[in-house]
């Protein structure tokens, strides 16, 4: 028997109960769109986290004071503050493989231009955290060395806060801003960042000396730092590394004994953005398991609509017998049906899926992404399922007895 | 082969078949040989054994002893593909109830031997138009079973027969569902074909039907009782 006659007289079959071969398929046809819709779109997502990442600056490690406790409860990080200017200075010293150190500082305030005012977040830091950042200005220039030093009124808007003081064209360059009453100068806007994997808005804040944010718009303790440090090290490798080295320096500094908690916290970048990965990987690993159970049970029901379809097309069976099919013709017969029929299912199910996320995105905003190795193992799986399914109602046809078969009524 | 060799040669054949507990003996030890190009007929009452013996003859069914010889080769004892390979080369088969596939054309249904035979295609359909001709229905090629009359349906089924040029064409009661005149073409058509030299055996209980054939074997209780060429023995058939 040539291949293309089995084909052939498998499809035929088939388009011979086109509902009945479509409603068979349907449960192939569903799982396999759902797991592609929710790949696409947890793909998108993953793919949005990740950039979110990258744009907050990869090895970089984020120093918070420690947590005051009072009468059993902690309150959060930072609440007491422990770093100072001279910890900053010795991470910036004694630490092999630290590129830049930057204090951030930053509290929210009304910034006011001529005829405009606009809320946001007003920080105070050091140049570094622009190159920390990775984060050139797009119009004039970044905060400068000698404007820390000088604790001079100088503001670099980011774009959100340009675009609400001034509008979205203009060139705010050289123009003053009012923070908390004291007029700044504005000497730069900064690139847009977008937005971060939860929604805050990267640009809708405005930078400012740390020196003068200090002594103009929050005052402090002279020796502490009210905020964190930022610290880029000098490649992903050494993260690690120099975390640890940052640690033990500061409990060394702050006299911590052996044995007693940090007054201080270390967060690193790429330790979120695994774990991140970590829950998309077990959002696959859920997918997956769907997929699984979905497949399962429409392979279920090829079995059922095979073994009807046998013991239905029994006398067909027995005339081809008759006529000279081998056993194997028949078993080759149902098993392309059955094959035919997954197949379709998951093709079809592809093609449902990708139609249903792209809604699913266009009307939520959501982004998605469809790798094709995903597609071509949901429609490898949705194959094989067909073959073990159909493998029983094959057999089972190829083993009639013909005479049995030609008398079957 | 040699032509002094019978094409079937059935030598002490029985076939005993267990119901449960029950051994029947649906034959007890036949011998008959049949030379190729003979146009036999087969008669007897139910249950006397004939459709054991078409079975066999027609390798669906091997014998429990005895040996059966099939143009020279013994098939008695051949696995299930030798057995379909055997039916699909050397023996064509014609049924009382026509066995076409339903919602397949006439041409389609004459093709199928040859798609187990692995034809090509277009080989296919050259054989298959001349066997349905050679029927008379070279007109009827496109039409459905269900759009033939029985006569007509019946002729599809011999081109299916003959349509791999077989030695052998068994026909189990071929006229069993056809009126009187539909039954006469039919036979017409069986004595064409033996006389160009294809060997026919028929089962039949009819005697006018079996009177056509040249020569008719009468089984009883799994015996043959009668082998009598150019003639019918009303006497051992029985009443009609």
């Amino acid at each position: 028997m040539r291949p293309g006659d089995v084909v052939r007289v498998a499809l035929r079959a088939l388009m011979r109960n086109k509902l009945r071969s479509l409603l068979t398929a349907l449960g192939i046809i569903i799982g396999v769109a759902a797991v592609i819709a929710m790949v696409a779109i947890g793909e998108g997502a993953r793919a949005r986290v990740e950039q979110a990442f990258s744009a907050m600056g990869t090895n970089v490690l984020i120093v918070s004071s420690g947590a005051k406790t009072s009468g059993g409860a902690k309150a959060g990080a930072g609440s007491l503050p422990t770093l100072t200017w001279d910890d900053l200075r010795a991470i910036r010293g004694d630490v092999d493989d630290v590129r830049f150190v930057a204090p951030r500082v930053h509290t929210n305030a009304q910034i006011v231009a001529e005829d405009r005012n606009w809320s946001t977040v007003v920080t105070g830091t050091t140049p570094e955290f622009f190159d920390i950042r990775n984060w050139p200005a797009r119009l004039g220039v970044v905060l400068s060395p000698e404007e820390v030093d000088s604790g001079a009124k100088t503001v670099v808007l980011g774009q959100t806060v340009a675009t609400n003081l001034f509008g979205a064209s203009a060139d705010p360059i050289g123009q003053t801003v009012r923070i908390a009453n004291v007029p700044f100068q504005v000497v730069g806007v900064a690139a847009t960042k977008g937005q971060s994997a939860s929604g805050n808005d990267y640009d809708d804040v405005v930078y400012v000396p740390v020196t003068t944010f200090l002594a103009k718009i929050q005052g402090s303790l002279q020796k502490f730092i009210p905020g964190t440090i930022l610290i880029e090290v000098t490649s992903d490798e050494v993260t690690g590394a120099v975390s640890d080295k940052v640690a033990a320096l500061l409990r060394d500094r702050h006299g911590i004994a052996i044995g007693e908690d940090d007054d201080f916290t270390i967060k690193d970048l790429t330790e979120t953005a695994s774990r991140k990965q970590e829950s998309s990987e077990a959002l696959t690993l859920l997918l997956a398991s769907i997929a699984a159970v979905s497949l399962l049970v429409g392979g279920i029901g090829i079995m059922n609509i095979m073994l009807v379809s046998v013991s239905e097309r029994t006398r067909e069976i027995g005339v081809r017998m008759a006529v000279g099919a081998k056993p194997r013709h028949v078993r080759l017969q149902f098993l392309a049906e059955a094959l035919a029929l997954a197949l379709a299912g998951g093709v079809i199910g592809v093609a449902v899926g990708v139609v249903t996320a792209g809604r699913l995105a266009a009307q939520f905003g959501w982004p998605m992404l469809i790798r094709p190795e995903i597609v071509a193992v949901a429609v490898g799986f949705s194959a094989a399922v067909g073959i073990g399914f159909g493998l029983y109602p094959a057999h089972k046809a190829s083993r009639l007895d013909p005479i049995q078969a030609l008398r079957y009524e | 082969m040699a032509s002094s060799a019978p094409l079937i040669a059935i030598s002490d054949v029985t076939k005993t078949y267990r119901m449960g507990e029950v051994e029947v003996e649906a034959l007890r030890g036949v011998s008959v040989d049949v030379d190729a190009g003979e146009f036999v007929a087969v008669m007897g009452p139910s249950g006397s054994g004939k459709s054991t013996l078409l079975n066999i003859l027609g390798c669906f069914d091997r014998p429990t002893r005895g040996s059966y010889r099939l143009a020279g080769d013994d098939v008695s004892g051949l696995g299930a593909d030798a057995l379909a390979e055997t039916r699909n080369q050397t023996l064509g088969f014609v049924f009382q109830s026509f066995n076409l596939l339903a919602r397949t054309t006439a041409l389609e249904n004459v093709e199928l031997p040859l798609v187990y035979a692995g034809v090509a295609p277009r080989l296919r359909h050259e054989r298959a138009i001349a066997a349905l001709e050679r029927v008379g229905l070279g007109e009827r090629l496109h039409h459905h079973p269900s759009q033939l009359s029985g006569g007509q349906q019946q002729r599809v089924a011999i081109a299916r027969a003959l349509v791999n040029g077989p030695r052998l064409v068994l026909a189990d009661e071929p006229t069993g569902n056809l009126d009187s005149r539909a039954s006469d073409e039919m036979m017409a058509l069986l004595a064409k074909l033996a006389s160009d030299g294809i060997t026919i055996v028929l089962v039949t209980h009819e005697p006018d039907v079996a009177a056509r054939a040249a020569r008719v074997i009468v089984v009883r209780d799994g015996l043959i009782q009668e082998d009598r060429r150019g003639g019918l023995a009303e006497e051992a058939v029985g009443a009609p």
